[in-house]
């Protein structure tokens, strides 16, 4: 398959970007707002073409646990739900994370707490960036904004995931996983051989073969002391991505007075406000954080120095602040705007938030 | 450039893939376009609603609080989007079980009988491309060629036999908008 412009639902970009990059599994089961991405893989056949298998399973700890098994083979495999079938797939996350075992994680976030609902939400940001399951790991977070980012972010999930043998997850919304937008899909990349994995993947359970050893594949570690040896590597790893992989993009930043720190489709909501807002003269810029975690600490502390005040925008009760908070460390006032349970602000609702949070005179 | 559309009515009145075929047909004609949907319970027999923007320019927020344009096909719709019509904007609406008439006098308003011209097209499932080529009739966003172009991509190849229905369809919600 060639690069092709189509028009779709970023959901069903996930499965075609999937399928084209090679992906060797998806296991998953349906819940709103995520469900096209087994319907759309379902649609496609792949285990017909590429040879990737799809499967749905019998609940989403089933799902996780597939995806463990995968990727101890050293196969590129993956899972997506929403948000409260995240939550039920955390244990096999922290298993991942301390097995140190690559594999791509969708969480297509709805309005919660519980079973909440399937409207769009960011409310699941604690969950994602500060760990979800037990232990002491970090998941690499990318949050999309646009369908052609749910496409990209496949591929760099899961290239991220391979190259610090962690889990990455892609933290959307429901905005981003139903809405249509042109997006290019990528060209058709083969599937890794046997062959590749074994070469790429010295630590997969992939037979002893010539080997001397054989690899064991585990998140078990009695001996006190071994198991803080791991840990200590554990951290050195996110050490690496937190000096190497952040990623984050500025919006009028150069001249901004005022900043409003957003991620995935709400800072497209805010963009839209400071269209408005700079269209009446005001100086408004924004950074959008594209990784969650590592977070754009280094770059918010600068341009807290530059601004009188900086507004988070969030579908929550206000869980990216905290970190907002952290990087500025008091050098300028936080303040945080957000609609809950699955509503959506508009870009009005943004202006608002600026004058009476931030008192910016319109 | 830049078009910003809301088509409301009930579940089951075509109003999704109306915004889906105008998206497609932006798409033909090299636009941006977003296409949002109401998705959820309301989707299972109450109002439905898609939000449609098509530009030359990159689109930033997919979610709006005011349109250029809104096509309405029943009355809770008519009570919601009408005051959310931009000034100088457009209102299109099928007047057939409309009760409260609407009132605005600061909007371009047109009433098309859509249900009237499926009936007279002796099938109902023309509904919406007549509400699609009245809508393109009052506002020039994409020409007809790109909306034929983009039905025959997103068509099935089974379903191709009906493409000259839904140009026909097209041209008679045209024809209704002078």
């Amino acid at each position: 398959m060639e690069e092709e412009i189509r028009l779709m639902k970023g959901n069903e970009a996930i499965a075609h970007a999937a399928i084209r990059y090679g992906a060797d599994g998806y296991f998953g089961y349906p819940i709103t707002p995520q469900s096209e991405v087994l319907e759309t893989l379902a649609e496609l056949r792949p285990w017909e073409t590429t040879g990737m298998t799809v499967l749905q399973a019998e609940s989403e700890v089933a799902a996780i646990n597939m995806v463990y098994g995968g990727a101890a083979t050293g196969k590129a495999v993956m899972t997506s739900s929403s948000s409260p079938g995240v939550s039920l797939k955390q244990e096999g996350i922290s298993y991942l994370a301390a097995s140190e075992l690559p594999a791509l994680i969708l969480n297509v976030m709805r309005g919660g707490p519980g079973l909440g609902t399937i409207q769009p939400s960011q409310a699941d940001y604690f969950q994602a960036v500060k760990g979800g399951g037990h232990g002491d790991y970090h998941l690499i977070v990318l949050a999309p904004a646009t369908v052609q980012e749910m496409t990209d972010f496949v591929a760099l999930g899961f290239d991220l995931a391979f190259k610090y043998r962690t889990p990455a997850m892609i933290l959307a919304d429901g905005i981003v996983g139903q809405m249509m937008e042109k997006v290019v899909l990528p060209p058709q990349r083969p599937r890794r051989t046997d062959e590749e994995i074994r070469q790429q993947c010295p630590w997969a359970t992939t037979g002893k073969g010539t080997r001397k050893h054989r690899n064991v594949v585990t998140s078990l570690e009695l001996d006190s002391a071994l198991m803080e040896k791991n840990n200590e590597r554990f951290q050195e790893t996110y050490k690496r991505i937190a000096e190497n992989e952040v990623r984050y993009q500025e919006y009028f930043t150069d001249d901004a007075e005022y900043l409003i720190v957003a991620f995935g489709s709400v800072a497209r909501i805010c963009l839209k406000a400071i269209e408005d807002a700079r269209a009446a003269g005001l100086k408004i810029g924004m950074i959008r954080p594209i990784t969650l975690w590592p977070f754009p600490t280094a770059r918010i502390a600068e341009l807290g120095k530059q601004v009188k005040g900086i507004l988070t925008v969030e579908l929550n009760a206000g869980q990216m602040i905290e970190d907002v908070r952290l990087a500025v460390a008091g050098s300028t006032p936080v303040e945080h705007f957000g609609r809950m349970g699955g509503i959506v602000p508009n870009p009005n609702e943004v202006i608002d938030a600026l004058k009476n949070k931030l008192s910016v005179n319109l | 450039m830049k078009e910003e559309i809301i088509i409301a009515g009930f579940g089951g009145q075509g109003v999704l893939s109306m915004g889906k075929i105008l998206a497609y047909a932006g798409l033909m004609d090299n636009l941006e376009v977003t296409w949002m949907p109401s998705y959820g319970p309301e989707q299972r027999g109450g109002t439905a609603n898609v939000t449609v923007i098509l530009s030359d320019a990159p689109i930033s927020s997919p979610v709006l609080d005011t349109y250029d344009t809104a096509v309405v096909l029943n009355q809770q719709s008519l009570d919601k989007f009408e005051s959310k019509v931009k000034p100088g904007g457009t209102l299109i609406y099928d007047p057939s079980g409309i009760h409260h008439l609407p009132s605005r006098t600061d909007i371009t308003v047109i009433p098309v009988d859509a249900m009237g011209a499926s009936i007279e097209l002796k099938n109902s499932k023309t509904y919406n491309m007549i509400l699609l080529g009245a809508l393109l009739a009052a506002r020039n966003i994409v020409p007809v060629d790109a909306v034929l172009r983009g039905l025959k991509k997103t068509l099935p190849e089974r379903h191709h036999h009906l493409l000259p229905l839904n140009e026909q369809a097209l041209h008679k919600g045209m024809s209704l908008v002078k």
